[in-house]
């Protein structure tokens, strides 16, 4: 049993309206509290900007501006210049982003402010598709996961992202799981510690989209984490990869069975996705090393 | 003293570098852009002015026209003075972002190279780039000298920062964008007591925690219409004090319209952009063969100065509006826009629609001459009539 020991202001407040056991509300609260006050908000079009709330109303103690879904990080950047232009070089400049503003329509302004190497701290949550909309496809929908668009399955794998991002060279990329609090705060404090482009990645099991029970969602992030699927890893200046949580404890069919979008997968399939994951596991221990990076 | 000794004189320059001294004077806090032909005058001299130190302000260079405007929202929410140029097929890809801009409500600065857009390429002066953004809630104005886009750039920010509305400049390419003349630059302290900081009451500060342009209902985004059309209702009027104003300052002052030769004029030539400078020398040519001609230039576009231009045309037999543009199945927007504008009214003009200069096509002095003695006293049809 892990203690979950993350500071919380109330920064963010209850009474928002995110749907009942949606773990992307605990994990904005984990990260909202994280930054601190001293902090200007982005937010593309996403659950999280439905979560933070309507006008007048907001689920934050920080501002945001709601910006267009494809202009997330040059938002953040032109936020950040302005405060820069204020004489306010130390105030965090938080994104968020969903996975299809973060994978797909977003990704010209994400690689544009990376290469700039923008001060912004940039959270992807990642509930693997367009589930906001009623759950389509998005470039980081994983291999045969049935979606809106996808009705018998994905047929090309999710997106390397953190590859991707890290190509770019930028000081700190992670990724964390609302199943690891504690890990999750740890890591966006750290980001705020860092100046240049940070980018962390939360796995967020999507309880409609996925076909997950009301109250499996933080079970299915840390199968996802214990199964090898989305190992906890952190990558520093595009080029240093450590894996933090990945245990390989589960087998891949204890994070499948939990939702129903891989609920027509057949034995082949399954073993096809064991074999994925196998080879994907593979090149992230390369990229790690084999000295001990792993927890 | 004078008001020109109060400048540093004149300076050859050419409209886009005009437009970039008027920025460095304006002292922007950030300056998102991305280049393209045939605004990369503008952009390269900006560059250079901060390079040099003369300009101080954070410069971004990003990806695309749509995250330079997309910068310029987010750090105008801020609190801060911005402004970007482009042109074009850049305008036309920050659409759905200047919608957003002036429903933010954040007074912006825009400098429009006006250039054909695609297909088929082309580089050449033609103002539907501008004009096809009329409905996404920006003050538009139109700059015929390298001079008048100097001043305007100054003045808009006054302008944008009063009503909280963004503006966008435009000049044609090349006629105006890279033709040099003499440019009368004002002094920093000149620009100075003209225009003051921005110091907004809202914008995005830890301190107040409060956010913008969250999803509301029905009734509010009505209601942010409303009060956009409230401040628009104000631009006219501020247009014409804050030129006035300018004008005592420089000896140059402007309005939302501007009237060359039109007393007692029998025909008046309605245009925007370059194309007055061609009608000027026109109308003193026809004047000299006895045509009573006069030419109404409109600055303000959006909003369009409706009472200003049926004053103008109020006892004018005989209106030619000459559109560097072309709307297809319609016709060109200025010539809709003066039947819009002149409805219902007493005794209106005849009006012919001419779509001259469409796609940079050069129309001469020569040309406007035979037009004025073709339409003087020909009856006006509600068609566009393309002019060869």
């Amino acid at each position: 049993m892990e203690r979950i020991s993350y500071k919380d202001d109330d920064q963010f407040c209850s009474g928002h309206v995110a749907c009942g056991g949606c773990v992307e509300a605990l994990a904005l609260r984990v990260i909202i509290n994280a930054v601190g006050p001293d902090t200007v908000g982005v937010v593309a079009p996403s659950c999280a900007a439905v979560i933070l709330g309507g006008h007048p109303m907001s689920s934050v103690s920080i501002p945001f501006i709601h910006g267009t879904l494809e202009s997330a990080a040059a938002s953040a950047s032109g936020v950040k210049r302005a405060l820069l232009a204020q004489g306010r070089p130390d105030t965090t400049v938080l994104c968020l982003a969903g996975d299809g503003g973060t994978y797909d329509i977003g990704l010209q302004a994400l690689s544009s402010a990376a290469e700039r190497n923008e001060d912004i701290l940039y959270i992807c949550f990642d509930n693997e598709g367009y589930m906001n909309t009623g759950g389509q496809k998005s470039s980081s929908t994983p291999l045969n996961a049935a979606t809106g668009s996808t009705p018998s399955g994905k047929l090309t794998a999710k997106k390397n992202l953190i590859e991707i991002l890290a190509a770019h060279r930028i000081p700190y990329i992670a990724t964390a799981s609302p199943s690891h609090l504690n890990d999750l705060a740890a890591k966006v404090e750290k980001a705020r510690g860092i100046r240049g482009t940070k980018v962390i990645i939360v796995l967020i099991p999507c309880l409609p989209g996925w076909g997950v029970a009301d109250d499996s969602a933080v079970k299915t992030a840390r199968m996802a984490v214990e199964a090898g699927v989305f190992p906890l890893i952190e990558v520093t200046d595009g080029v240093n990869y450590s894996i933090s949580e990945s245990a390989r404890a589960q087998p891949i069919e204890a994070y499948l069975s939990l939702q129903k979008r891989y609920s027509h997968l057949s034995r082949a399939d399954i073993s096809r996705l064991r074999d994925n994951l196998d080879q994907e596991r593979g090149i992230l221990s390369r990229r790690a090393g084999d000295s001990g990076a792993e927890a | 003293m004078n008001a020109m000794s109060q400048t540093q004189g004149l300076q050859l320059l050419n409209g886009n570098h005009a437009v970039a001294l008027g920025v460095m004077l304006a002292r922007p806090d950030v300056v998102p852009l991305y280049p393209i032909t045939p605004q990369t005058p503008i952009f390269e001299k900006l560059i250079d002015l901060s390079e040099k130190g003369q300009l101080v302000t954070e410069l971004l260079t990003p990806e695309s026209e749509h995250s330079a405007m997309a910068s310029a929202i987010a750090a105008s929410a801020t609190g801060v003075r911005v402004f970007t140029a482009t042109s074009s097929q850049g305008l036309l890809l920050m659409h759905e972002l200047l919608h957003y801009a002036a429903g933010a409500r954040t007074p912006i600065v825009l400098f429009n190279v006006n250039r054909t857009p695609a297909a088929p390429w082309g580089f050449w002066p033609d103002q539907i780039d501008s004009l096809s953004q009329r409905d996404t809630g920006w003050i538009q104005l139109y700059s015929e000298t390298p001079q008048e886009s100097l001043d305007s750039v100054i003045q808009a920010f006054r302008i944008a920062e009063q009503v909280k509305l963004p503006v966008m400049i435009n000049h044609d390419a090349f006629y105006v964008s890279h033709a040099m003349e003499p440019v009368a630059v004002p002094t920093q302290d000149q620009v100075d007591s003209f225009l003051p900081p921005y110091r907004p009451e809202m914008y995005l500060s830890p301190e107040t925690g409060c956010s913008i342009s969250a999803p509301l209902d029905q009734k509010s985004w009505n209601l942010s219409r409303r009060q956009m059309a409230q401040a628009m209702a104000g631009v006219g009027d501020l247009v014409g004090s804050v030129g006035q104003d300018w004008g005592r300052l420089t000896g140059r002052g402007y309005g939302p319209i501007e009237q060359y030769r039109t007393e007692g004029a029998e025909l008046v030539f309605v245009t925007m952009g370059s194309m007055c400078g061609t009608v000027r020398e026109a109308v003193d040519a026809l004047r000299g063969d006895g045509i009573r001609a006069g030419l109404l230039k409109i600055r303000l576009f959006r909003p369009l100065p409706e009472a200003a231009l049926r004053a103008a045309l109020a006892h004018v037999p005989c209106a030619i509006v000459l559109d560097r543009n072309y709307s297809p199945g319609m016709g060109g927007v200025l010539h809709q826009e003066l039947k819009s504008a002149l409805f219902g009214m007493s005794g209106p003009p005849r009006l012919h629609g001419l779509l001259a200069g469409v796609g940079g096509v050069s129309v001469s002095c020569a040309t406007l001459r035979k037009l004025a003695a073709e339409y003087l006293l020909a009856a006006p049809s509600p068609d566009p009539v393309w002019v060869e």
